[in-house]
């Protein structure tokens, strides 16, 4: 895994999604058009319906020509035309990003060890090549000598270059980016073509897009609500006729039209491609659109303790006097003992004594020797020049130095250290030696900093349903600690990779889903194991290869967002779905008095809309049906508002605005639209 | 007593006996239909109250291992298997008659009708083109007709309780044993119950002999002929099992089938008293007695509905005068009044019985109308026995797949996902009723065969045939009379949509079991959507309208309606 210090501050806020282009009508009217191929059209049901409905209104209005017979074919057309608008303006919006990627593809030559220089089309897995500064990384690999630092903007859009080293956590390099410094040989590990910038523009380009497990599901719902309307209608002609009330086809198209989840039929595929989109702005690439609508479904996340919850260091939070020292006097000690300590737990020392303690920082100590901390010592200090010999470190250690001088040890010590390790917190003993002999200062209590924000968020995460799991190498007492003040609702302390793949399982058997991130090699197994397996582009291949999504920050707050991205996505098909169905109820009462009221003038009580005339109605219902795909393309693309809150909370507002609201809207848009249409002739 | 006051208190006895019935009638049949939960265990265990001696006898003649478990194939194949062994039986037996003891002089039953009949009874429709005392024998009746007024009900039982346990069990390709729930149903909760109401219809004053009837001279002078038989034995079998198969004609309004107020309200809440426990059922064995709660809420908020829109349709009808005199009165129970007609008649439909004490043709305009809708419904509020529940189970289904989509999560009902199979079959399911519905009434009305027995034309006509092809497709059997339906055509276009609409649909609930079994159980959080609160009651409510509001809206409009605004 990688160290705290190499990641990019991480914030607990949302990140902010790139600034998305406003919606390219143009372009995507030509795309719209060029759908119209009826055998593209077949994979949606309800469109090739309307589609099929289109042909035959035109041989009607050709062979039979009327205003009334015309307008209605053309607002058939139109009614698949903007179908196709949906689809083409989603897939517009993934075209940029996809451009951009491409510029950084056009690297043609790599070199060799050996200095020759070869196509980068021609690298295959193994290969080795030199990249020097100012060059771009032919293909995707593995450094495997040198250390560089290297600027992935192409990919990630972030301008501070980041370090790539052999060996490690840090060695992935992706083809395209550039290298900044120094020089690196790098094993190729991708074919061409297949490069993760391939992989990328296929993605963003919707390309390779697949239809989801829930996707299918509705689609195969609405197409047996096709059916059912289609029933119905053509079982209506016959009983029309029974009734002396026969029926134009023209009219019978109209309905079918109308009653069939246009809508929803319309908006499926471009919401499936907004949801993926979504993602992209928020830099973060998913490899199927099922991780992303499984991401909605989550029942447990796992979120490493560093860089997620907690800021990743420890800082100093306290000093604690012990045996005959005072506040101050331990204060004063442990800045001189961490001065050269240039971590940030001794920075933070030194930040601490000056802040509660007003202590200034002293540059230079004449005459003082610094002890830089060794894993054998496990202490670290100074040596002043008046003898006093000052040293802070792990418990242990420090009190084997104080014995062994013969110092005295204060009872309340063993107590001291106790209670902040019980608080989750490192206590970090301080003692002095001089003349006079050794004796133990005080404590040092380093703490892990939770962000700021994230209790909230994991009270969030809670009301939504899905537990929160800590993953940790603390123990753990030092990780219920931090899982308490956090509000993380379980713990994994002194996780191995072993540990997690086995959390995974355990909680899939039970039902669940889990995501998490990663993004080292050893993370590798668990990334694949879990439903939603985000891997930091920081990371190793490995890493990325396993996972289904990869996140371009590197910041694993971001799984939260993920989830609630698979949640605006579902909620999204949920709600124009039943917009759509609940449109219908105000398509009959404008159609059916239109086409009965002449045989049963009693059926005109149902035309609550008090429309101007049969043809005016029919006609409106179906500009209605039309101008509302267009009207929620916006909807579709963006997705429904979404709030984090309990189910019952989400499906009462959401079956209000588009339950209630799909009912009475179309009554009211018919009207209007009726107002406008009846004043043209022939129709009124 | 005036009728309404009577009608109000009708109902409230009614509702008070079925709350007082449902929960330890509900929690037997959870009793007796539940195994087991592990199914691998030994076998002896499989049914934890072992078998009584009757069973084993019954198990021992099918040749079936009562305590192995099937897969839903065999499941299904077991269902159709005894169902056609079934309907060819009750042929038979109907065509051979005059041979055989107890014929009381009556002629073989001529093919088309016998074949309408047999496959009307086997699937719970009892639709009955016949006149029952002047074409069957005390024999077919009784081990023919009131026969498969039980198993017909049984096997209704049998297939709600493997969708049940579907959503009961998990990891598992094995539904529970045809035969041992069938002779369950049976032996442990339809003939128990069948026996006292027999007991009391015979002290309510229905006759039970095997007279062949007597010919007696009325007051006026006049003689007249008096059909015996085996009637409250069959009664109480045809209102349990919501069967509604009379044994005369006139059914439930013959004074010897229905002799008093009070033996029609009691055939009321016999046909009643199964489908609104069965819900009890369902959350006793889910685990989750507030899920079978808020099914039983959702139906019976529908029926309550209904019942009140036809009482009111009912009483406002022809006029200052005749509401005087009690309103709407021609084909109506008018010895009880009104309101136990509309009761009788709204309980009727709902439930998949079609018993009647009154001729729906006769209702007004928007009271038939409300009749048709009923059994529109799909027979779900509350249902036939074990269909009403599975009916509703799979309306339930893709209320939580839309609802479930709006909460953010791939929806789950009772801990089990909803994907492209499911979905599949759940669709298909509530494709069905309607395409039969539609397209035989549509071929009906087209076809001069159909058309010739009519007996109104204009809007009164077609809601005459698309009554029957909506009692017959969703298994109901009420007719709407007017039609003559003992025809060539009726017989076997009806004989159709009974079959298929029948069996189609049970297909689809076992093979939806049958998946839903074999998943794994998803845990309940607070993300997952709550199927127990009265937001969901309603959403369901709101579905199941919709679902019949949308497919039939036109062909009422054209019919019923049309004539209710004319």
């Amino acid at each position: 895994m990688t160290t705290a210090l190499d990641r990019r501050p991480v914030s607990a806020t949302p990140t902010e999604p790139r600034p998305r282009a406003a919606i390219e009508w143009g372009p995507a009217l030509a795309g719209a058009v060029r759908k119209l191929d009826p055998r593209g059209l077949v994979r949606q049901p309800v469109v090739f319906v309307v589609w099929v409905g289109s042909v035959f209104s035109t041989v009607l209005a050709i062979t039979d020509p009327s205003v009334f017979g015309w307008l209605i074919a053309g607002w058939l057309w139109l009614t698949v035309l903007f179908a196709n608008v949906a689809e083409a303006v989603a897939e517009g919006r993934g075209k940029a990003q996809a451009d951009t990627l491409r510029k950084a593809r056009q690297t043609t030559v790599a070199y060799l060890l050996d200095g020759s220089e070869v196509p980068a089309a021609d690298l295959r897995p193994g290969r080795r090549v030199v990249v020097v500064a100012g060059q771009v990384i032919p293909g995707d690999g593995d450094v495997v000598e040198g250390i560089a630092s290297v600027d992935e903007s192409a990919i990630t859009g972030e301008s501070a270059p980041v370090i790539r080293e052999s060996g490690g956590d840090r060695s992935a390099v992706t083809g395209g980016t550039t290298v900044l410094s120094d020089r690196i040989v790098v094993e190729i590990t991708s074919k061409p073509g297949e490069t993760f910038v391939d992989r990328m523009i296929a993605l963003v380009e919707g390309a390779s897009r697949q239809r989801t497990p829930n996707e299918i599901a509705l689609n195969i719902l609405l197409s047996s609500l096709t059916i059912v309307f289609l029933i119905v209608v053509v079982t209506l002609q016959p009983l029309a006729v029974y009734s002396g009330a026969e029926q134009s086809l023209t009219t019978l198209i109209a309905l079918v039209v109308c009653l069939i989840p246009t809508t929803i039929g319309a908006l499926l595929s471009a919401i499936g491609i907004a949801g993926m989109d979504r993602l992209v702005q928020r830099n973060v690439l998913a490899m199927s659109g099922r991780a992303v609508e499984a991401a909605g479904d989550v029942n447990t996340l796992l979120l490493d303790k560093t860089g997620t919850i907690t800021l990743g260091n420890r800082q100093a939070s306290e000093f604690v006097a012990v045996g005959t020292a005072s506040e101050a006097e331990v204060a004063d000690a442990a800045q001189l003992a961490s001065l050269a300590d240039e971590t940030l737990e001794g920075r933070s020392i030194v930040v601490l004594a000056k802040e509660r303690y007003g202590l200034r920082g002293r540059d230079d100590l004449p005459g003082a020797v610094f002890v830089p901390f060794t894993a054998q010592t496990r202490m670290s200090g100074v040596d002043l020049p008046d003898g006093r010999q000052l040293r802070k470190g792990a418990a242990g250690a420090v009190l084997a130095w104080v014995r062994a001088q013969d110092g005295p040890v204060p009872p309340e010590v063993g107590d001291v250290v106790d209670g902040i390790s019980a608080a989750g917190g490192t206590p970090l003993l301080l003692a002095s030696a001089s003349a006079d002999g050794a004796r133990v200062l005080g404590v040092i209590h380093l703490k892990d900093v939770v962000k700021a924000g994230m209790a909230e968020r994991f009270a969030e995460l809670r009301r939504m349903g899905i537990r929160t799991v800590m993953i940790t190498g603390d123990n753990e007492r030092t990780a219920r600690a931090i899982a308490t003040e956090a509000g993380i609702d379980d713990v994994l302390a002194e996780a191995t990779p072993e540990d997690k793949l086995a959390l995974i399982q355990r909680e899939q058997s039970g039902g669940r889903l889990v995501a998490m991130t990663g993004d080292g090699t050893n993370d590798a197994p668990a990334l694949a194991q879990a439903d939603v397996g985000v891997a930091m582009n920081t990371g190793t291949t490995a890493a990325k290869e396993a996972g289904n999504m990869v996140d371009l920050d590197s910041d694993p707050t971001k799984l939260i967002e993920i989830v609630e991205i698979g949640k605006q996505l579902l909620i999204t098909r949920g709600s124009l779905t039943t917009f759509s169905i609940a449109n219908d109820l105000a398509k009959y009462f404008a159609i059916l008095p239109a086409m009965f009221a002449g045989v049963f003038p009693g059926l005109d009580a149902l035309n609550v809309m008090r429309l101007s005339s049969p043809e005016s109605a029919i006609l409106s219902a179906v500009v209605f049906n039309a101008l509302i795909i267009v009207a929620l393309v916006p909807l579709a693309l963006r997705g429904v508002k979404y709030r984090p809150a309990s189910a019952s909370a989400m499906l009462r507002r959401n079956l209000l605005v588009y339950g209630i609201g799909g009912a009475v809207l179309p009554f009211v848009g018919i009207k209007l639209i009726d107002l406008l249409v009846s004043l043209m002739p022939g129709i009124a | 007593m005036s009728a309404t006051a009577a009608g109000w208190l009708q109902v409230a006895v009614l509702v008070i006996a079925l709350v007082a019935v449902h929960k330890p009638l509900g929690d037997w049949m959870a009793r007796v239909l539940t195994t087991d939960a592990a199914p691998e265990g030994p076998k002896s265990r499989l049914w934890p109250q072992g078998h009584w001696r009757v069973e084993r006898l019954v198990h021992r003649a099918v040749g079936v291992d009562a305590d192995a478990e099937q897969r839903w194939p065999v499941y299904l194949r077991s269902v159709l298997a005894f169902s056609l062994v079934s309907v060819l039986f009750l042929y038979l037996l109907q065509r051979v008659q005059q041979w055989l003891p107890l014929d009381n002089g009556m002629a073989a039953v001529k093919p088309g009708s016998a074949w309408n009949t047999a496959i009307s009874f086997v699937t719970n429709t009892n639709w009955q083109g016949y006149s029952g005392e002047s074409t069957m024998g005390h024999l077919v009746q009784m081990t023919g007709l009131a026969v498969q007024n039980f198993t017909s009900a049984a096997v209704g039982i049998a297939v709600a309780v493997a969708l049940v346990r579907g959503f009961v069990r998990s990891g598992t390709d094995r539904l529970g044993n045809f035969w041992v729930d069938v002779t369950r149903a049976i032996t442990r909760v339809l003939l128990p119950l069948a026996t006292v109401a027999a007991v009391v219809l015979v002290l309510g004053g229905v006759v039970q002999n095997l007279s062949s009837g007597t010919d007696a001279t009325t007051l006026a002078g006049a003689t007249q002929f008096l059909p015996g038989g085996p009637v409250a034995s069959q009664e109480a079998i045809k209102e349990l099992g919501t069967n509604g198969g009379g044994f005369y004609n006139a059914n439930s309004a013959h004074p010897f089938e229905g002799p008093s107020a009070w033996i029609s309200l009691f055939q009321v809440f016999l046909l009643l008293v199964i489908p609104f426990s069965l819900p009890r059922t369902f959350g006793r064995m889910v685990g989750d007695r507030r899920q079978g709660l808020a099914i039983v809420g959702v139906m019976a908020g529908l029926a309550t509905a209904s019942l009140a829109l036809t009482s009111w349709a009912q009483a406002r009808a022809g006029g200052a005068a005749l509401q005087l005199a009690g309103a709407a009165t021609e084909g109506q129970e008018v010895r009880f009044g009104g309101p136990l007609s509309a009761l009788f008649g709204t309980a009727t439909t709902l439930t998949s019985t079609g018993a009647v004490n009154s001729m729906h043709d006769s209702y007004t305009p928007t009271g038939g109308m409300l009749v048709l809708a009923n059994m529109m419904l799909g027979e779900v509020a509350p249902g036939g026995v074990g269909s009403g529940l599975y009916g509703m189970l799979v309306l339930a289904v893709v209320a939580v797949f839309v609802a479930g989509l709006m909460v953010g999560r791939t929806p789950e009902y009772l801990g089990k996902k909803l994907g492209r199979r499911e979905m599949t079959l759940a669709s298909l399911y509530v494709l069905v009723t309607p395409v039969l519905v539609l397209t035989g009434t549509a071929v009906a009305v087209t076809t001069d065969t159909g058309l010739g027995s009519l007996l109104n034309n204009g809007s009164h006509g077609l809601s005459e045939v698309l009554y029957a092809f909506t009692s017959a497709s969703n298994n109901n059997g009420s007719a709407f009379a007017g039609l003559s339906a003992n025809t060539p055509f009726y017989n076997t276009a009806l004989g159709l949509a009974m079959a298929f609409g029948r069996f189609l649909p049970i297909v689809l609930v076992v093979a939806l079991a049958g998946r839903l079994a074999a998943q794994g159980k998803a845990p309940v959080t607070a993300g997952t959507l709550p199927t127990h609160q009265p937001l969901f009651v309603g959403l369901l409510g709101a579905v199941v309208l919709v679902v019949v509001g949308l497919t039939y809206f036109p062909a009422l409009a054209l019919g019923p309606l049309a004539e209710a605004l004319a």
